[in-house]
C-alpha cells in the first residue's frame, strides 16, 4: 500500500519536474518580452490578464522572471551537483580505493570542511567573490561556488563504499591474478560506485537549489537584472502582511513543489543506492 | 582507564588542528579575494600622507597569509583577538557582547526543534496510524522544502521571534532522523512483545527504547547544532537581531579578515565540541548499555 502510493508521488514528482522544466525552455515563447522589460506604466500592478503575477517594484513582468529564474536554477543546479559529485568521486572514489595515508588526508580535508556549517561556508566564500560583475558571471560563480564547495559530504560516503570494495572478494581476486591497479579502479570500482554516484548527484540538486535561493535572498546570489528563484524570493523581505500581496508567494510555492519532487525522486535513487 | 583517556587526548589534538585549519583556511579565502588590498580609509582626504602610508604598511604585514596567522595566534593566546576592520572595534569586545543574544537564539531554537521533533515522533511510533505518518511527513517534508532565509522573512513578516524560525529550520532534519530511530526501535521483536503483553508505555520507553536510541539521537543532536549555527547567519542578518550571525555576515561582506578568522575559529569550535560532546556521551551510554 506504501509502496503503491510512493510510486504514485514519484510518478507525479516527475510529471511536475517535466512540466516545470517544458515551461521554462519555453519561456522564450510564453514570455517573449523577456524577464529584464519594463512596462513603466504598471509598476507593482497585481495580477492582470498582461501580467498573470503582477509586475515588480521597477515594472518587470514577474511570470516572465519566474520562467526564467526557473530555466536559471533548473539547469545550473544539475550542473553544480554534477561538478560536485564529479570531485567527490575523484577525491573519495580514490582514497577509498587507495587506502593508507591518502585515505587519512582527504578524510581529514573533508572533515575540516564539515566542521564549518554548510551556509557559513557558502556565505563567506560568496562573499568574498567579486560581487560587482555581469550577471552572467554572477550566475557562473554562484554556481561553481556550490559545486566546488558541495562535494565533502558526498566524499566521505564515496571514501566508505570504495574502501569497502577495496576489500571485497572480486577486487582481491583480481589483483591476485595481476590487474593493474588502474585497469582494476576503472573497470570494477568505478562501476561499482555509480548507484551511489547517482544517488549523490540526485541529493545535491535540491541543496543547491535552496542554497541558491538563500544566497539569493541575502544578495550574493545571481545578480540583476537576471533572475533567479533567489532574487525573486527577496521581493518578500519588504512584504507587510501575506493577504496584501499573496501573489508574491508563488516563486516560493513552486520552490516547495519542485524541491519536494526532487526529494521524491531522490527516495527512489537512494533505495537504488542501497 | 588508559585507553579512554588516549582517545580523549587524539580527540582533543585532532579538534585542536582542525580548529586551527579552520582559521587558517578562512584567513586564506580572505588573502585571496579580489580587492583585498584597497583599504577605502585610505581615500578619506582628512589623512595625511604619513596616516594613509602607516595604513599601508599595516595591510603590508597581512599580505603574508602564514605570517599574519601566527602573529594574530600569538597574540590570541594573550587575550587579544585584534580589532575589526569594518566596526573598528575590538573583536574580543563586539564578540562577548553579541555571544549572549546568539546562544539564547539557538539554545531556545534547538529546544523547540528539539521538543516538537521528540513529541511528533513519539506519538508517531505510539500510535502506528498511517495518517498522523503522512501528516507529519508531510509537515516536515515542506519545511525541509524552504530556504532558511525565507523562513526567516516569514518570521519578520509574522512577528514571531527568530527562535522560532531556527527551530523550523532544524525540526524537519531532526524529527526524520527521531522518527526513524523510534519506529525501528518499537518494531524490535522484544518491544512488540512487551507491547503485546500489556507493559506501560512510559516503561517500556525509558527501559527498552531510550537506552537503544538514546545514543544515535546524541549524535544527530550534535549535528543540529551544526546545521543551527548555520541558520543564525540568515536570520539574526534578516530579522536584524544583533548576534554573532549578524557579524559574521557584515564581516564577510566587509572582508574583515580579523572578524572572519575569528568567527570561523569560534563557529568550528562549537561545531566540534558539540559533534564531539555527543559522540562522548553517545559512548559512555552505550559502554552502560553493554
Amino acid at each position: 500500500m506504501r509502496s503503491a502510493s510512493m510510486n504514485l508521488g514519484r510518478k507525479l514528482a516527475c510529471a511536475v519536474l517535466v512540466l516545470v522544466l517544458a515551461a521554462s525552455a519555453a519561456a522564450n515563447w510564453l514570455a517573449p518580452a523577456g524577464y529584464a522589460r519594463q512596462y513603466r506604466d504598471a509598476t507593482s500592478a497585481p495580477p492582470s490578464r498582461t501580467h498573470w503575477l503582477g509586475t515588480d517594484e521597477i515594472g518587470r513582468d514577474r511570470f516572465a522572471r519566474l520562467l526564467y529564474g526557473t530555466r536559471i536554477s533548473l539547469l545550473l543546479a544539475p550542473a553544480a551537483a554534477f561538478l560536485s559529485t564529479l570531485m567527490a568521486a575523484f577525491i573519495g572514489g580514490l582514497a577509498g580505493y587507495l587506502g593508507g595515508a591518502w585515505a587519512r588526508i582527504a578524510m581529514a580535508v573533508t572533515d575540516l570542511f564539515l566542521s564549518l556549517p554548510w551556509l557559513f561556508l557558502l556565505i563567506t566564500a560568496r562573499a568574498l567573490m567579486p560581487l560587482n560583475v555581469s550577471p552572467l558571471v554572477s550566475v557562473l560563480v554562484t554556481f561553481l561556488l556550490l559545486g566546488l564547495l558541495g562535494w565533502t559530504t558526498a566524499a566521505r560516503v564515496l571514501c566508505t563504499t570504495a574502501a569497502s570494495l577495496r576489500s571485497s572478494d572480486f577486487v582481491r581476486q583480481a589483483r591476485a591474478v595481476g590487474l593493474p591497479g588502474q585497469r582494476l579502479f576503472w573497470i570494477h570500482v568505478v562501476p561499482n560506485l555509480k548507484p551511489v554516484l547517482y544517488a549523490q548527484f540526485w541529493i545535491s540538486i535540491p541543496v543547491f537549489i535552496l542554497s541558491e535561493a538563500n544566497l539569493g535572498i541575502l544578495g550574493l546570489g545571481v545578480a540583476e537584472p537576471m533572475p533567479s528563484w533567489g532574487s525573486l524570493l527577496k521581493e518578500l523581505e519588504g512584504m507587510v502582511s501575506v493577504g496584501e500581496e499573496p501573489w508574491k508567494f508563488v516563486p516560493l510555492i513552486l520552490l516547495v513543489v519542485v524541491v519536494t519532487s526532487f526529494q521524491l525522486l531522490l527516495s527512489r535513487q537512494e533505495e537504488i543506492a542501497a | 582507564m588508559r585507553s579512554l583517556r588516549k582517545t580523549i587526548a587524539g580527540g582533543a589534538l585532532t579538534l585542536l588542528a582542525t580548529v586551527l585549519l579552520g582559521g587558517l583556511l578562512s584567513a586564506t579565502l580572505v588573502r585571496m579575494a579580489p580587492g583585498f588590498s584597497a583599504d577605502e580609509r585610505e581615500l578619506d582626504p582628512h589623512l595625511n600622507a604619513q596616516s594613509v602610508h602607516a595604513l599601508r604598511e599595516a595591510k603590508q604585514r597581512d599580505h603574508n597569509i602564514v605570517r599574519f596567522y601566527f602573529s594574530y595566534m600569538n597574540r590570541a593566546l594573550h587575550g587579544d583577538l585584534g580589532t575589526s576592520l569594518a566596526l573598528g572595534q575590538p573583536v574580543r569586545t563586539l564578540l562577548r557582547d553579541r555571544a549572549p543574544l546568539t546562544l539564547r537564539l539557538l539554545s531556545t531554537g534547538l529546544a523547540l526543534a528539539w521538543i516538537l521533533s521528540l513529541t511528533l515522533a513519539l506519538t508517531s511510533a505510539w500510535l502506528r496510524l498511517s495518517i498522523f505518518d503522512a501528516l507529519t511527513t508531510i509537515v516536515s517534508g515542506t519545511f525541509l522544502c524552504i530556504p532558511a532565509a525565507v523562513l526567516a522573512l516569514l518570521s519578520v513578516l509574522w512577528n514571531v521571534p527568530g527562535s522560532l524560525a531556527i527551530a523550523l529550520i532544524v525540526f524537519p532534519r531532526s524529527y526524520r532522523y527521531a522518527s526513524n530511530l523510534l519506529m525501528k526501535a518499537y518494531s524490535r521483536p522484544h518491544i512488540v512483545a512487551a507491547r503485546s503483553r500489556g507493559l506501560g508505555e512510559a516503561r517500556i520507553l525509558f527501559w527498552h527504547v531510550v537506552p537503544v536510541v538514546a545514543p544515535q539521537l546524541l549524535a544527530v543532536a550534535g549535528v543540529s547544532v551544526s546545521v543551527a549555527v548555520g541558520a543564525a547567519i540568515p536570520v539574526e542578518a534578516l530579522c536584524g537581531l544583533p548576534g554573532i550571525g549578524q557579524l559574521a555576515w557584515q564581516a564577510a561582506l566587509a572582508r574583515d579578515l580579523p572578524m572572519l578568522v575569528n568567527i570561523t575559529i569560534l563557529v568550528t569550535l562549537v561545531t566540534l565540541l558539540a559533534n564531539s560532546g555527543a559522540d562522548a556521551m553517545g559512548q559512555v551510554l552505550r559502554g552502560e548499555e553493554a
